[in-house]
C-alpha cells in the first residue's frame, strides 16, 4: 500500500475524525462533517453545538464525542463518551448520548406518556401513535416543562421497539 | 482494637462522635447539573411525588430522606447522581474553572472528577485516572451516565503519571482523593474497622505520599492541589501533607469551607510527632458534626 492509498481502521485506539469527506485516509471511516450533517438532519440539533467538540473512532464505526482537542492518535482509555454507531446502513445514537444531547432535538422526538415511557425503560416494544419518520427516534417524557430525553427508539410498522440498554433498563 | 477509640481525643463531643457513628447515612444525590439545572430537578421530582430536601451548604445535593437514588424518573434521565454529602466537599475545594485542565488522580469510580467537570460546565479537561482496570470499567460507566464529554480517562499508576499523552505539560489543578483506610464509611459499611490494621495505614501512606508529590510535580506553578481522604487517621491525612510540604515545592493555602458545614481544623500533633503548621489549614469533617460521613480535605497551592 502506498502512503496516499487507504488505510485500515485500528479498533483499538482513539482516531479523530476527518473535518469532511475528501480528508478521508482510513477505509470506512465517517467524516466529523457527516456526523454533525447528521445529528441537524435527523435530529434538527444545530452544528453550532459541537462547535467546541472533536469527534474520534475507536473500535469499528463507533463513534465518540469529547469537549476540546488531542492529538490524534491519543492513547488514552476513554474520551468523552460514545455517541453514535456507524459503518452500517443506519446510524444509530447511544442513549447516554440522547440524554446529554436530545433535549436540543426538535424532530424525531416522540413524547412518550409515564406508562409507556416506563414500558419504554423496561427495553420493550409498543404501539405508539406517530406519523413521522420511520427508523431511530429519541424517546422522552414530559416532565418540569418541557421533554426529557430517555434514550432511543427504531420506529417501524407502527411500532416503537426500545434500544435501551440491559444496564439502564428498569 | 476498633480504630474509632483512636480519634476520640480529637473530637469535641465523643459521645456524639460514636453514635453518629454506628447509624446509617441518611441517603443525599447530587444533581447532575451538566444534563438538567437544580430547580428544574426539584420541580420533576415533586411531580412524581419524591420527598426531597436541598442541603444548605451545597447548592447540587440533594437529600433523599424516603427513597433510594434509584427509584426516581430523575435517576432514569441521568439528572441524579448517588453521592454521599461529604464526598462533594473536594470538588468544591479544587473550584475548577470552564476550559481548565484537571487531572483526578485516582478518580475512580468517578463521583468526584464528575463532579468537578459538572462544575466546569462540562467545558475542559478532566483527565479522570485510575490505576484499576475493573475500577476504570465503574468510572466509564458513570462518567457515560452522566453525559460528560470533558472527560479523559486513563489508565496509570499515579505515582508516575506521564502526560506523554497530552499536547500539555502541566494541569492548572489536581484532585488527590487518595485510597485510604476510609473509617469515614464506617455508617455505610461497618466492616471497615474490622479489617483496619496499623501495618495497612502505613503502607496507605507511602502510596498516599507518592501520589500527591507527582501531584504537585504535574500542576503548574500557582495551580491547586486538593487532597481528600474519607479517613480520620493523621497518619494518612496531616502526616502526608507534612512529609510533601518537606519534599516538593508547595504550601497548605486558608480555605473557608462552604457556609453551612461544621468543620474541625487538621491537627499539628499527634501521637508524639509535631507537624507543619501548615496543615492545621487542613479540614476534617466528623460524622456527628453534619449527620455525614468522615471526611479530610485540604488545598494546596503547587510551586513558589
Amino acid at each position: 500500500m502506498s502512503d496516499d492509498g487507504p488505510v485500515e481502521n485500528v479498533g483499538d485506539r482513539f482516531d479523530r475524525l476527518p473535518a469532511t469527506p475528501d480528508e478521508r485516509r482510513v477505509a470506512g471511516r465517517v467524516a466529523r462533517s457527516a456526523v454533525v450533517d447528521y445529528l441537524d438532519e435527523r435530529f434538527g440539533i444545530a452544528p453550532e453545538t459541537f462547535a467546541d467538540h472533536t469527534f474520534w473512532e475507536k473500535g469499528a464505526g463507533k463513534i465518540w464525542v469529547v469537549y476540546g482537542d488531542y492529538p490524534s492518535p491519543v492513547e488514552v482509555e476513554g474520551l468523552g463518551m460514545t455517541c453514535l454507531r456507524t459503518r452500517q446502513e443506519f446510524w444509530k445514537p447511544t442513549t447516554d448520548f440522547v440524554q446529554r444531547f436530545g433535549s436540543r432535538a426538535t424532530r424525531n422526538v416522540v413524547v412518550l406518556g409515564d406508562d409507556a415511557a416506563a414500558r419504554f425503560m423496561t427495553g420493550d416494544e409498543q404501539a405508539v401513535a406517530w406519523d413521522g419518520d420511520w427508523g431511530y427516534l429519541v424517546g422522552a417524557r414530559e416532565t418540569a416543562g418541557a421533554p426529557a430525553p430517555l434514550g432511543v427508539g427504531l420506529y417501524t410498522y407502527g411500532t416503537l421497539r426500545s434500544m435501551v440498554p440491559k444496564g439502564r433498563r428498569r | 482494637m476498633n480504630p474509632l477509640d483512636r480519634y476520640e481525643p480529637l473530637v469535641d463531643d465523643p459521645a456524639a462522635f460514636r453514635a453518629a457513628c454506628s447509624r446509617p447515612l441518611p441517603t443525599t444525590v447530587r444533581v447532575n447539573t451538566v444534563k438538567a439545572g437544580v430547580d428544574r430537578v426539584c420541580r420533576a421530582l415533586a411531580e412524581e411525588g419524591v420527598a426531597h430536601e436541598r442541603v444548605g451548604w451545597a447548592g447540587d445535593l440533594l437529600r433523599l430522606p424516603d427513597s433510594s437514588p434509584g427509584d426516581s424518573w430523575a435517576f432514569a434521565h441521568g439528572w441524579l447522581h448517588g453521592q454521599e454529602e461529604v464526598s462533594a466537599l473536594p470538588a468544591r475545594a479544587l473550584d475548577p474553572a470552564p476550559g481548565e485542565r484537571v487531572w483526578a488522580a485516582c478518580a475512580a469510580p468517578g463521583s468526584k472528577a464528575t463532579h468537578a467537570a459538572a462544575l466546569m460546565d462540562d467545558r475542559g479537561v478532566v483527565v479522570a485516572n485510575d490505576s484499576s482496570l475493573g475500577r476504570l470499567s465503574a468510572l466509564r460507566h458513570n462518567a457515560e451516565r452522566l453525559g460528560v464529554t470533558a472527560t479523559t480517562v486513563t489508565r496509570a499508576d499515579a505515582r508516575s503519571y506521564s502526560l506523554a499523552p497530552f499536547e500539555f505539560e502541566a494541569f492548572d489543578r489536581a484532585l488527590v482523593d487518595v485510597p485510604c483506610s476510609c473509617e469515614g464509611t464506617v455508617r455505610k459499611n461497618p466492616d471497615v474497622v474490622d479489617e483496619w490494621t496499623m501495618d495497612h495505614v502505613e503502607s496507605l501512606a507511602e502510596l498516599q505520599t507518592d501520589v500527591l508529590r507527582r501531584a504537585v510535580q504535574a500542576t503548574r506553578a500557582g495551580g491547586t492541589v486538593v487532597y481528600s481522604t474519607c479517613t480520620f487517621a493523621p497518619e494518612e491525612n496531616e502526616a502526608v501533607l507534612d512529609g510533601v510540604l518537606a519534599a516538593e515545592d508547595c504550601h497548605v493555602v486558608e480555605w473557608t469551607p462552604p457556609e453551612g458545614l461544621e468543620t474541625s481544623p487538621g491537627v499539628t500533633e499527634w501521637a508524639g510527632d509535631e507537624y507543619d503548621p501548615q496543615v492545621g489549614r487542613a479540614t476534617r469533617v466528623y460524622p456527628h458534626q453534619n449527620d455525614t460521613g468522615g471526611f479530610f480535605c485540604a488545598r494546596l497551592e503547587a510551586g513558589g
